[in-house]
């Protein structure tokens, strides 16, 4: 499998002033490869979103790169890098309320970028955003309604044929079913399996439901404040979690069968994600860890492969 | 035999809005035991807050109407009414929490006095003393350096903390029942299992009941001895945990367990998502609400309420398929012994 995207040591910083600044994301390196799901977890404020939007160049970088098909993307897009890029790579957001214009209609929404990038007439980039709305089991007919009159999950369908009308490679799905019912949950995720297999898409999947990534994605990853803590092959990382961050994420994760539950011990976890502003030197899950030892507060572990785990990369002392 | 503290009755609640009348709540019957977990399932819409609103006496009247039905906590209504047996019920015998902590709490008052506050309007507490308690239950719900925290705002706690500041504020007059309406929706997983354990700790200690209103099965699997499972302001299916997760009796319940994913190492699952989406409440479906989306569906139940049948003594389903004399058994869908 070859590479589509690669990010090599990305780090976004935002300056509060006074000396302060807030690691959202902090060298963070992996490749996904073409046509595969890297399902993305960790807790709110661990940086997740702000990686996802800095790879598109929704952020400016503030070190490291991101490489499309061996291209080096610059650090700031300018309009005409927007132009060139966003046709290739698009993103699919969290809100199916806020990120849809309610004073554009539903026809507009889906075409406006056929017709910002000059991909198609008018009457051209209308019939295609009509044939999208029916590929996302919309009625054709919804063309000219407004936003307000869809439901979520109607709404989060139009939010994927606008991001995919373009016929993107990479396409980042930033929490697609979070603010949805588990019901229209499995229709928006089934949806995308199958986009996926039919237009041979390659996408970054960022979710905190641990059990829907494992059902997603090919490989997980997961942050803890700003930084990837551990990547693998998805089953691996889900049955077998190396990293004590990820063993914890884990055990926290309630399964609907009460079987599982009730053998359950309490969460072997106390406190809360720590600030991301002015992180110390050393293992940033050091303060919370079960593990933790004198090295962890020290030094910052590496993303490394463990002895006799192909495919994993863990960022912890203990391997 | 098992103690019935708190017994609802063909609840019915609409509301008037500029589009007509929303009938919310359409004949709920549910009864909680002392000492135990509730769970009330559903997805956005279905009236599940609603159905505890009522209870608590926080239906806004108008625009919100309460029908009829009855709620009898130790065998007196408590619809409609602030007092019984000399006890104030809001506060007093049922405690409650939000979903979202940061706007449930008054911005402008200290942790501290705001879990002081119900002690003095409850309990007629001096202001000290209830301070001097407020300072206690936070250190019962888990809160590191009490004494200091108590001075704070909620702006300087986290959401995990001020969820557990709400619950010492809603178990500060010892009540009987602790309705829970999405606790956890708002915060991080870890959090999550931190809040659901010291909850079901807090339970062992006190010997509450708990309503836990939530759309999450996971949740319910972890928390839960019932589970009343609603759609479209009805219950549709009733029975113990595992009743509901293992012998599910009603196509809706079967349907929310397909729709997610399940964590088993060696099954090959396909989601299956519910088409279409919950029924227009405004103008209810004469039959069963979910007919339209129910795989299994007949002529009858678009023509005619389902009744409560019952699988088996505390287990029920409000579903046409249970009935002796549909011919075919449905994949999937538990049946009573009864009607074999």
């Amino acid at each position: 499998m070859t590479d589509l995207v690669r990010i090599n040591e990305l780090t976004r910083y935002f300056e509060m002033g006074k000396g302060k600044r807030v690691h959202a994301v902090d060298k963070v390196s992996f490749a996904i490869g073409e046509r595969e799901i890297v399902g993305l977890v960790g807790e709110s404020g661990s940086g997740k979103s702000t990686l996802g939007k800095t790879m598109l160049g929704l952020h400016d970088k503030t070190s490291g790169t991101v490489s499309y098909r061996g291209e080096t993307l610059p650090a700031h897009y300018s309009s005409r890098d927007f132009q060139r890029f966003s046709r290739k790579m698009q993103m699919i957001f969290q809100d199916p309320y806020s990120s849809l214009n309610p004073r554009m209609t539903v026809g507009e929404i889906i075409a406006e970028g056929l017709l910002l990038h000059g991909l198609a007439t008018q009457s051209a980039a209308r019939d295609k955003a009509a044939h999208w709305l029916e590929r996302v089991g919309l009625n054709a007919d919804h063309m000219s309604r407004y936003p307000h009159e869809f439901s979520g999950g109607q709404r989060q369908r139009i939010g994927i044929a606008r991001a995919l009308i373009l016929d993107p490679e990479f396409v980042v799905c930033d929490e697609p079913i979070s603010a949805l019912d588990v019901s229209v949950q499995a229709q928006v995720v089934n949806l995308l399996n199958e986009l996926k297999q039919s237009l041979g898409l390659t996408m970054l999947f960022i979710a905190h439901d641990l059990s829907m990534v494992r059902y997603v994605s090919d490989r997980m990853a997961v942050m803890y404040l700003g930084s990837l803590v551990e990547i693998g092959p998805v089953n691996d990382v889900y049955f077998n979690p190396l990293h004590p961050y990820t063993q914890i994420l884990i055990a926290s994760n309630p399964e609907p069968d009460p079987d599982t539950e009730r053998a359950r011990l309490s969460t072997p976890i106390t406190g809360e994600i720590p600030s991301p502003v002015n992180v110390p030197e050393g293992c940033r899950f050091a303060s919370r860890c079960p593990k933790v030892m004198d090295v962890c507060r020290q030094k910052t572990p590496l993303l490394l492969q463990p002895v006799q785990s192909e495919g994993r990369l863990v960022a912890c002392h203990l391997y | 035999m098992t103690t019935k503290l708190l017994e609802v009755k063909d609840l019915q609640v609409e509301f008037d809005t500029y589009g007509g009348i929303v009938k919310a709540v359409r004949g709920v019957d549910f009864a909680v035991q002392a000492g135990k977990t509730l769970a009330i399932v559903g997805e956005s819409g279905c009236g599940k807050s609603v159905t505890v609103q009522a209870m608590m006496g926080l239906i806004p009247m108008p625009p919100g109407r309460i029908m009829g039905g009855s709620a009898r906590l130790r065998g007196t209504d408590i619809l409609g009414r602030k007092m019984i047996e000399g006890r104030e019920v809001r506060g007093a015998e049922i405690g409650m929490i939000f979903q979202d902590p940061m706007s449930s709490l008054n911005p402008t008052m200290t942790i501290g006095d705001q879990i002081a506050e119900p002690l003095q309007v409850h309990r007629g507490y001096g202001q000290k003393k209830a301070y001097a308690r407020a300072i206690e239950l936070l250190g019962l719900v888990r809160i590191p350096e009490a004494a200091r925290r108590a001075t704070q705002y909620p702006f300087e706690f986290s959401g995990g903390m001020l969820q557990r500041a709400m619950i010492a504020m809603a178990i500060s007059c010892n009540p009987t029942i602790l309705i829970a309406d999405e606790p956890t929706t708002a915060l991080d997983v870890t959090i999550q299992a931190q809040i659901l354990d010291l909850l079901k700790s807090l339970q062992a200690e006190t010997g509450m009941a708990i309503i836990l209103i939530t759309h999450d099965l996971g949740v319910v699997a972890r928390m839960a001895d019932e589970v009343a499972v609603m759609y479209a302001g009805k219950i549709v299916e009733f029975g113990t945990t595992d009743d509901v997760f293992y012998r599910p009796s009603h196509p809706y319940t079967l349907g929310l367990k397909q729709a997610m994913p399940t964590n088993h190492r060696d099954a090959v699952q396909k989601l299956m998502p519910i088409e279409g989406s919950p029924p227009d409440m405004f103008s209810p479906p004469v039959g069963c609400a979910y007919a339209a989306r129910c795989p299994h569906a007949m002529t009858v139940c678009e023509a005619r309420q389902p009744p409560a049948f019952a699988v088996t003594v505390q287990h029920y389903s409000c579903c046409w398929l249970q009935h002796s004399q549909v011919p075919h058994k449905a994949a999937g869908i538990f049946y009573g012994g009864g009607h074999d």
